[in-house]
């Protein structure tokens, strides 16, 4: 990956910036130009809580070469605490303990790298929340 | 708008076909289809293709492909939009005839998948999800398609067995296909038994990796008459896009742009879901046939997985679906595949499937989709 395309999304991959309207309310992750609601262009930036519960999920057994290292690993969408939802890695859990409704927090970690010479990704990965 | 009839349609025995180009694959299924319909000149065509970049180091398609078609200075279109590509070019092609632009148009698809890697071509086909913000998880399509099972079997209670019964039911139809990739059975235990790729899907559960190409020549409904063929009237076209990103949809366990789609397509066509006597259904995973088979409007939601087990959508039953094998017997060359849809419809509807042939085949229906659902096209024809 453009280290420059890397570097656009550092706000949302290292922060969860997101984009709360202005006009009613709805928030993007990521930001946009336009709200997908009510067509408003005007938006306040926020740092998104960190938690939210899983909406659904996969083990992922066969990935793309940049993954391959990985395999196999849980991903789930999840509904985060404000309202939006992201797909992204499932971590530091038994795949047994797997579930919708599952609490996650997200956590910053090392997401994929481009051979030996190449850019280091960083991004959000999630966790289980146990009480 | 005038009315568009195909009268002619092509494709060659798709697979892995080593010996062909992705121009000899293409031109092989024009001329089929020429042939067919009787002519010997186009004004004008649209051919689908996902990524002939990717999977053949070749852009600017339409120039190769019109040329080495021998169609000299023909206006041609490459059209892209991801495994929805062909349903977009047929659209592209009726909209054309039907806006009396032309009177004969090719509307084709192909793609040549099998001389890149495995790997290459999952990198390619992982283009039509959203790169950045769903590529970022390492999540590939079948993982895409199996949180949607995931979904639907929480929300509905939908079993493990009705997501095998589609490859079941699909390859028993294939198996009658001589044009098949895979025509031959298995059964729920070989689905259920075959490599794990995404839980809860198999390797059994997904379209497999094809070359193939297909065409169909689109004239004016009234000028049928004049080529001696048999005509299939097209009725309804629907047309719909949506969020690229599968977690950008409020539900999960439906395919919205699949519903505004055939929502656009009954209402152009004056039909509804009992109105139609047969469907081909873009099966890319089992998951999918389900979900579309209600996003349709044929079950209610929810009973997609219910219904496959009751034999509803085999070939004898209430609304028979992919009699031609589908995705997942028949391949899925992923630019050919809504093109490939129609050639089954137009087959049908003209008594000419052979073995496949239904008994009630006078109204069709085509729904072919990009990526998670981001894009869906949905086509109704007619006998005339």
């Amino acid at each position: 990956m453009p280290p420059a395309r890397a570097w656009r999304s550092y706000p949302q991959t290292y922060r969860l910036e997101a984009a709360r309207c202005r006009s009613c309310g709805t928030v993007h992750f990521p930001p946009r130009l336009i709200c997908r609601q009510c067509q408003s262009r005007d938006f306040e930036t926020f740092r998104m809580q960190r938690t939210g519960k899983v909406v659904t999920h996969t083990i992922i057994r066969t990935p793309a070469a940049a993954f391959a290292g990985d395999a196999p690993f849980a991903v789930a969408i999840v509904e985060m605490d404000d309202g939006v939802r992201l797909t992204t890695q499932l971590v530091d859990l038994d795949f047994e303990e797997l579930k919708v409704g599952l609490p996650v927090r997200l956590e910053l970690r090392r997401a994929f790298s481009e051979g030996d010479a190449g850019v280091i990704h960083y991004a959000y990965k999630a966790i289980p929340v146990r009480s | 708008m005038r009315d568009v009839a195909v009268i002619g349609v092509g494709m060659q025995k798709w697979g892995e076909l080593w010996t062909k180009s992705i121009r000899d694959i293409f031109v092989e299924s024009a001329l089929l289809a020429m042939d067919d319909a009787g002519v010997d000149h186009l004004d004008s065509m649209y051919v689908g293709s996902m990524s002939p970049g990717i999977f053949s180091s070749q852009e600017h398609l339409e120039s190769v492909l019109a040329d080495y078609l021998g169609q000299h200075h023909i206006p041609g279109t490459r059209v892209e939009s991801a495994c929805a590509s062909g349903g977009l070019a047929f659209r592209l092609g009726w909209m054309e005839v039907a806006s009396g632009l032309s009177d004969i148009v090719l509307a084709g698809g192909v793609e040549k998948m099998t001389d890149i890697s495995g790997s290459e071509a999952t990198y390619a086909l992982a283009t039509a999800a959203d790169m950045k913000w769903e590529g970022l998880s390492g999540v590939t399509f079948p993982g895409l398609y199996a949180m949607m099972a995931v979904a639907h079997m929480e929300r509905y209670g939908t079993k493990r067995e009705h997501l095998a019964q589609v490859a079941v039911k699909n390859h028993a139809n294939g198996s009658k296909n001589p044009r098949a990739q895979f025509p031959f059975p298995v059964t729920v235990e070989q689905v259920i038994n075959s490599v794990k790729v995404a839980d809860p899907l198999n390797i059994l559960d997904c379209s497999p990796i094809t070359d193939g190409g297909a065409a169909a020549i689109l004239v004016p409904a009234d000028k049928v008459k004049d080529y001696g063929k048999p005509g299939v009237r097209i009725i309804g076209s629907g047309h719909a896009t949506d969020s690229i990103a599968l977690h950008g949809r409020d539900d999960l366990t439906t395919i919205a742009a699949a519903a505004k789609a055939a929502e656009r397509a009954y209402a152009m066509a004056g039909k509804k879901p009992e109105d139609i006597d047969f469907a081909e259904v873009h099966d890319c995973f089992t998951i999918a046939e389900i979900v579309i088979s209600e996003a349709l409007g044929f079950f209610e939601p929810g009973q997609g997985g219910p219904a496959v087990e009751s034999g509803a959508t085999a070939p004898d039953g209430k609304i028979p679906i992919n009699v031609s094998g589908g995705l997942k017997s028949k391949g899925h060359p992923v630019g050919a595949t809504g093109i490939a849809q129609i050639v089954e419809v137009v087959e049908q509807l003209r008594g000419a499937a052979g073995e496949r042939q239904l008994k009630q085949a006078r109204v069709g229906l085509t729904q072919n989709m990009g990526g998670s659902g981001g894009s869906c096209l949905v086509h109704i024809m007619e006998v005339m």
